[in-house]
């Protein structure tokens, strides 16, 4: 018996009024879990009952406890025919099962009929006591805790990062079990409702118990999905990253030290204390995400002007998880003159406190090494550089093999993870994807498997055959692959044919990887579109090297070998190839890193996952989309099946081409948060493509467009292309003034650093003179000559060129991007808005071109665009982040575009002193956390302290100095609660909340809901139909956060958003999924106040109680 | 290519002032789209019609879910469905609630029933004001006085309590169900010159001070009595000889005027003929003394010595009962008396 559930209804309210004759309502209340059933009493006539039931207990096994939710329905009595059904709650328990998340689930919870939506609320505690069952042969997997984030979630650090985890469970949908055709909507809804809760609950418990195989604790990353396969079943599939996480104590989460270098930690000096651990309960809190509230400049500034020891290290070596030590040297003090030592044992520290287990052994040697000399640290840091020379020296091998060793057990080297603690990604590839077509047959139902046996699947993609056909256009970088593959037989029952799939596309991946040189995928992701009986396999990650460290025991830590490979260069490092050049897997440009001047970087990097922290950005990013539709003649099966195969390539290799021309027009270099989204529909298929768009300083300027005309000899023809050309040329210019890039100019000098300190000359000087030969080599590979060329050949070129100048840019004051946050600014208000727009179009359907398509398309998500800046407009100065964009097509002649994003206002001030000068916006760094900064100016700090204490990078940093705090107080802008009787919930697709600390997690939140009507007209339509029905959704995952005791949800995703309509039957349904983690934050200026304040939602259970008695 | 569906939703519920107030006045989303057009907002944010008809659409929709609840305002405070910050949530049931003195002339102290909202297309007309909004103004007053009426206790706090106005917003809805509840009759052409203020300003103070069916036809014995109204007389003329501007215009009106005074307070006994009360005060005392141009200085001494001399008079008893009703009158003719 190893749990027991209670459960105890209070009240309701606002309930509909079911009895037409007094207008009130007799309601009562079924609790449901598994089998077994309570009843409270009936009140009576009342729309505000008072239950105030007994506890209602259930004895369950902690497997059912993980799969089945719990069900709460409210009914209304009638003493003469059946009971009438006001609606139902289901509440997932899950968060109760593990001991660091909630406790106790209570709250006010909508209560929600699947035909007429909310109707009132229900007033709920729900508690678990949980046995400890020593069974290791059991079959649940309590304790394993979930995360939505793709990063290391806040307030853990990462011990080890043991990989890929993924499950899938297939079901009949009931929606197509009704025998005799005759559904009832309700019961239909609610049995999918119900199904896919339960299927849920399953797969979540069976990918724990991997995680438990796998020694881990906990699932980041985790993202759940499913396949609505219609008549041929239910499919619910997961995936995500298994980790150890240790969470980080808890009372540090609430010390304002690992937010800003705060007073209580900036009396230590570091070496007066030589026992990190006396300090490791304050700022015990370091990974990556964690520091980056932090505010190194503060310390910095502080740093220069007090002065007291002169060993004391920076904020600036921080980010590594090893914190304890790290933070205590705000503080410091010191020196004028010891600054310059201090900055290079602070790089040293960094890159030694890569080992996180042996903080206290490392530290010594470092205290010693702070007395360093310049010689000493030169070796140090031409040991890194020099021996990943463009041979691959020893240390590269080494490094290789060791991650090769720690990966090669797993048969996926797979990261659902897109930011990564420091140190954790070595190189990057570049994007690496799969397709494959499949036709769907029925799951489950034995009398189909003989019939599966003809079953054809259709593998898509070959990349050599394909690329054979575009020979002269080089894939600058970004590599897709296709590969057409013998057609095996599917036998197997399901769910196995389904895994088999997805199998055989994560193989293909892995390959993929291995051609790059890469042994691991990192940002990875799989999709499914699906129409009729055609489905669309999609996975897509980015190659990439990493370290081994995080992928097993720490046990070899510590090690001269490691640590040295360690200091690679660490700003640069990710951009450098991965693969070997003499045996490059495509054509690429290569060229010496214009940071580090040591190894080779391609001339452009697509990639899938968020901008690494310490990568060194020029400028601002922008929102890139490449979009495309397909007109594609309907077949049935087997011909359907071919057509969208042969198709497939096309369009990869067509959106491809507009990202690169418009990252080109943008004048970038690179593409983050890369996503490809394929749909099919009937009679098209469509391609959307959105990334962000950045300029590396690691790599090289892109060159131009260049425009060629094919006929010649033709005088207006070549003025036209002329004056295109000249268009293209002021937009380049235009664009990169508004995204401020401005590149250092390129000398032999400086490139690779920003400035031109004369620490830094000293330096280049010095590897100038060891590699001479590298720098020739760099002047000829720079220069016009990469520009990409584009032929005008015919209309559709015409096309896609003007179509590349259609594209407006957001108004004055707007940013966007795809990533988790903006590079380029780094001073962030804590308003925020998240939202979900919609737009459904109708095709005019008559003689339909694939430009006419394109145009509808484009301009559907331009329109989109222009209407969310207009929406937004005061918030400006502002950024949209995590610009999700999804496209189905919902019938033959309808296009719908689901976006989901959140708006971030930042300060304008700050962002114009940050860009006062030249220098400092060569410094705009990746992101908006303190934590980059940490790290960044480490060598620019050693280098540029000595020639003036106050550098202009320097008063940049103090700008940005905790950007959260600052506009925090600016913004304070949410009355305290008390003011309201609803607490407020927030939502955002981000994992962090600006100026904002996450001090728990609280769960997942994994909501699926159906909502029909049959009077569409009545309910204002399809807008105000699902309108309503996605305030709704907002409002149950808002409740469901309150009564777990949260106050926001972070990594929200709205995952499908399947709508159907039948205007001529006045009817309407959609499916909604979404998820998130439910999460206690606090303000930091709330922090700063009172240290051990409670979190604010305290404040709303306090009031609803309030309500229940009065 | 036509637009099927076009949503934006927000967690935290995005409202637009100035959509708002044009659909409070009961435009059209095209008519709203044109005035938004003509302020000027394409060229301050370079957005495009199409994309102002959909936002315009998009709030118009929005509004028309939350005016469920903006019937109930507490509802609006507890409801789960739109996260609207408590500042917000204050200005929409505000807003809501506001009515235009124009349309609230029109129909003060009329019945709110079935028959005058079959006139709101009348008053739309006179007014200007969209039926739209006449109906939603209209249906504000008739739920408030709905739920109000019956209840016990101060009219302001209840009104306060059910519908969270603001102080002053909640003062001139008790004002109209005052009137409404008695049927004053504000609607004459001698009582046009009247604004809604000054008659929320003499509910006010009636309501404060007056509780209906005292007796106040003891106080008729003041004009009935021929002594007693000398007495009256030559106290007041006494007191006020070279002090008043008019003073022989008073003097020779002094009757009349201490009539009309009087015959008011008596006329209140009966429900029928309180709905003439401002009629009477209008025409029983400020057209005579507009009419023999008196200052307001001097109405104000007037009535100030007209009910303190009562206190000399000693054949008269009900001294407490006069001083409440004249403490009350004096005002509301203060307030009243002007062009």
């Amino acid at each position: 018996m190893p749990g027991k559930l209670k459960v105890k209804i209070v009240a309701g309210r606002h309930l509909p009024v079911m009895d037409r004759a007094s207008d009130l309502t007799d309601a009562f209340v079924e609790v449901k879990f598994g089998n077994t059933t309570f009843k409270t009493d009936v009140y009576l006539k009342s729309l505000n009952p008072q239950w105030n039931s007994e506890w209602f207990k259930f004895e369950v096994d902690d497997e059912d406890l993980q799969d089945e939710p719990l069900q709460i329905t409210v009914l209304d009595h009638d003493t003469y025919s059946a009971n009438d059904a006001i609606g139902k709650v289901y509440i997932d328990i899950d968060p109760l099962l593990y001991s660091e998340a909630a406790t106790v689930i209570s709250g006010w919870f909508p209560i929600y009929d699947t035909i007429h939506g909310i109707r009132g609320e229900i007033n709920v505690v729900v508690k678990v006591d949980l046995f400890n069952d020593l069974n290791r042969f059991r079959q649940s997997s309590c304790g394993v805790k979930f995360f939505c984030t793709t990063s290391i979630p806040k307030c853990y650090r990462a011990v080890i990062i043991h990989g890929f985890v993924e499950e899938l469970v297939v079901n009949e949908d009931p929606e197509y079990q009704w025998i005799d055709r005759i559904r009832t909507p309700r019961a239909s809804n609610e049995a999918r409702q119900r199904l896919i809760s339960l299927m849920s609950g399953e797969l979540q418990r069976k990918i724990g118990l991997k995680v438990l195989e796998m020694r881990g604790n906990a699932v980041v990353g985790y993202l759940q999905c499913f396949d609505l396969e219609g008549e041929s079943g239910l499919v619910v599939r997961a995936i995500g990253t298994a980790c150890t996480l240790d969470k980080l104590s808890s009372p540090a989460a609430f010390l304002p030290a690992c937010n800003s270098p705060s007073k209580e930690m900036k009396e230590i000096p570091f070496n007066e204390d030589p026992n990190p651990n006396t300090h490791s309960s304050g700022p015990s809190t370091p990974l990556k995400n964690q520091t980056y509230s932090f505010s190194p400049s503060k310390s910095y500034s502080r740093q220069s002007s007090s002065s007291d020891t002169d060993l004391s290290l920076t904020p600036k070596t921080a980010p590594y998880p090893q914190g304890p030590r790290i933070y205590l040297c705000p503080s410091s003090p010191s020196l004028s003159c010891g600054s310059l030592h201090l900055k290079k044992s602070c790089l040293l520290l960094s890159e030694s406190s890569l080992t996180p287990h042996h903080s206290s052994l490392v530290s010594p040697v470092l205290r010693k090494s702070v007395s360093f000399s310049e010689e000493l640290f030169l070796a140090a840091s031409g040991m890194g550089s020099g021996s990943a020379g463009k041979e691959g020296g020893p240390f590269k091998a080494l490094l290789r093999q060791q991650t090769q060793s720690a990966l090669e057990q797993r048969e996926f080297p797979f990261f659902t993870l897109t930011a990564f603690p420091p140190g954790f990604l070595v190189h990057v590839g570049g994007v690496v994807s799969a397709r494959s077509v499949k036709l769907l047959d029925r799951i489950h139902n034995p009398a189909f498997v003989g019939i599966m046996g003809n079953t054809r699947s259709y593998k898509l993609l070959d990349w050599n055959s394909f690329n054979s056909g575009v020979q002269d256009v080089s894939f600058d970088g970004k590599f897709i692959f296709f590969k057409r593959l013998a057609v095996g037989m599917l036998l197997s029952d399901e769910p196995e044919t389904r895994d088999a799939w997805w199998a055989e596309i994560r193989q293909e991946i892995k390959s993929h990887a291995k051609a790059l040189g890469c042994h691991a995928v990192v940002g990875y992701s799989e999709s499914t579109s699906i129409c009729e009986e055609v489905c669309i396999l999609s996975a897509s990650g980015t190659a990439a090297v990493l370290n081994p460290r995080f992928l097993q025991d720490g046990t070899v830590e510590g090690c001269l070998e490691q640590r040295l490979e360690e200091n690679l260069p660490t700003r640069c490092g990710f951009c450098h190839i991965p693969y070997d050049e003499l045996n490059m897997p495509f054509p690429a440009h290569l060229t010496y890193c214009y940071n580090c001047r040591k190894q080779k970087v391609p001339d452009v990097l697509f990639t899938t996952i968020d901008l690494p922290t310490d990568a060194t950005v020029i400028g601002k990013g922008c929102l890139i989309q490449a979009r495309l539709c397909r007109l594609k003649k309907k077949a049935q099966a087997e011909a359907n099946a071919t057509a969208i195969s042969n198709l497939l390539p096309f369009m990869e290799y067509e959106v491809h081409t507009q990202l690169m021309n418009k990252l080109k027009l943008k004048g970038m270099n690179a593409l983050f948060g890369l996503r490809i989204q394929i749909t099919v529909g009937e009679n098209m298929l469509m391609g959307l493509a959105s990334a962000t768009g950045v300029y590396l300083a690691a790599l090289p300027t892109p060159g131009g467009i260049q425009i060629a005309g094919k006929t010649p000899n033709d005088g207006s023809y070549e003025q036209h292309i002329s004056h295109m050309q000249k268009k293209i040329n002021d937009t380049i210019a235009k664009n990169k003034e508004l995204y401020e890039i401005n590149p250092p100019e390129i000398s032999e000098e400086i490139i690779g650093s920003p400035i031109p300190e004369p620490r830094q000359r000293s330096r280049l000087l010095r590897s100038q003179s060891e590699s001479s030969d590298e720098v020739t080599e760099l002047d000829l590979s720079h220069g016009k000559k990469d520009a990409f060329v584009l032929e005008i050949d015919d209309t559709d070129a015409m096309e896609d060129v003007h179509s590349l100048l259609t594209d407006v840019p957001p108004p004055s004051g707007f940013y966007s991007c795809n990533t988790e946050i903006m590079p380029g600014i780094n001073n962030w208000t804590s308003e925020i808005q998240m939202f979900t727009s919609v737009r459904v179009i109708r095709l005019s359907s008559l003689n339909l071109t694939n430009q006419a398509l394109n145009k509808n398309f484009n301009d559907l998500c331009e329109n989109l665009l222009k209407s969310l800046y207009f929406k937004l407009r005061s918030m400006i100065p502002c950024c949209l982040c995590h610009v999700n964009f999804t496209v189905s097509l919902p019938e033959d002649e309808l296009i719908q575009v689901t976006v989901t994003a959140v708006a971030i206002t930042f300060d304008k001030n700050q962002a114009l002193q940050t860009t006062k000068t030249p220098v400092e916006k060569s410094l705009q760094r990746a992101s908006t956390d303190n934590e980059e900064l940490l790290q960044f100016p480490l060598e620019l700090c050693s280098d540029s302290l000595p020639s003036h204490p106050f550098p202009p990078a320097k008063a940049m940093t103090v700008e940005k100095a905790s950007p959260v705090g600052d506009g925090n107080f600016r913004n304070r802008s949410a009355p305290p609660c008390a003011n309201s009787t609803v607490g407020v919930v927030k939502m955002t697709p981000l994992s962090f909340i600006p100026g904002a600390k996450i001090t728990k997690y609280l769960g997942i939140i994994n909501m699926f809901f159906i909502r029909e009507t049959t009077s569409l007209r009545e309910e204002g339509g399809v807008s105000g139909f699902l309108h309503a029905f996605i305030a709704e959704v907002f409002a149950m995952v808002r409740a469901h956060v309150a009564a777990l005791g949260g106050n926001a949800v972070v990594s929200y995703i709205m995952k499908q958003c399947v709508f159907m309509e039948n205007p001529n039957k006045n009817q309407a349904q959609c499916l909604i999924n979404v998820s998130g983690d439910a999460v206690v934050f606090v303000r930091e200026s709330d922090l700063e106040v009172v240290s051990s304040q409670q979190p604010t939602t305290n404040c709303q259970s306090s009031c609803t109680e309030g309500e229940v008695t009065t | 290519m036509t637009s099927e569906l076009d949503i934006f939703v927000g967690n935290t519920t995005l409202i637009d002032e100035d959509v708002y107030r044009l659909w409070l006045d009961g435009y059209s989303v095209t008519d709203a789209v044109a005035l938004r057009v003509r302020s000027g907002i394409l060229e301050q944010t370079g957005a495009t019609a199409a994309v102002l008809q959909s936002d315009t659409m998009d709030h118009y929709r929005t509004f028309h879910m939350l005016e469920r609840l903006l019937h109930a305002p507490p509802k609006l405070l507890h409801q789960l469905i739109f996260q609207i910050p408590p500042s917000r949530q204050a200005l929409l049931i505000e807003r809501y609630y506001a009515f235009d003195e124009a349309f609230v002339r029109e129909v003060l102290g009329k019945k709110l029933s079935k028959g005058t909202k079959k006139d709101l297309d009348d008053i739309s007309t006179k007014t200007g004001i969209t039926l739209k909004s006449c109906r939603r103004q209209f249906d504000n007053f008739k739920r408030v006085f709905k739920v109000v009426e019956e209840m016990r206790g101060s009219l302001v706090d209840n009104i306060q309590q059910h519908f969270l106005l603001s102080d002053r917003l909640a003062r001139d809805y008790a004002a109209i169900v005052f009137f409404a509840n008695n049927r004053f009759e504000t609607g004459k052409k001698k009582l046009q010159y009247l604004s809604f203020g000054d008659f929320a300003f003499c509910a006010e103070l009636m309501i404060q001070n007056w509780t209906l069916g005292a007796d106040l036809k003891e106080l008729k014995v003041l004009v009935a009595d021929k002594d007693l109204l000398d007495l009256h007389k030559s106290l007041v003329c006494t007191a006020l000889r070279g002090k008043l501007g008019v003073f022989s215009e008073m003097e020779a009106n002094f009757k009349n005027l201490s009539r009309g005074l009087v015959n008011v307070a008596a006329k209140l006994t009966h429900n029928k003929d309180v709905r003439d009360l401002f009629v009477d005060l209008v025409e029983k005392f400020v057209e005579p003394c507009r009419s023999d141009h008196w200052p307001l200085s001097d109405v104000r001494f007037f009535l100030n010595q007209y009910s303190a001399s009562v206190h000399s008079l000693d054949g008269f008893r009900h001294q407490a009962l006069w001083d409440r009703y004249m403490g009350t009158l004096r005002g509301c003719l203060l307030r009243l008396y002007h062009d």
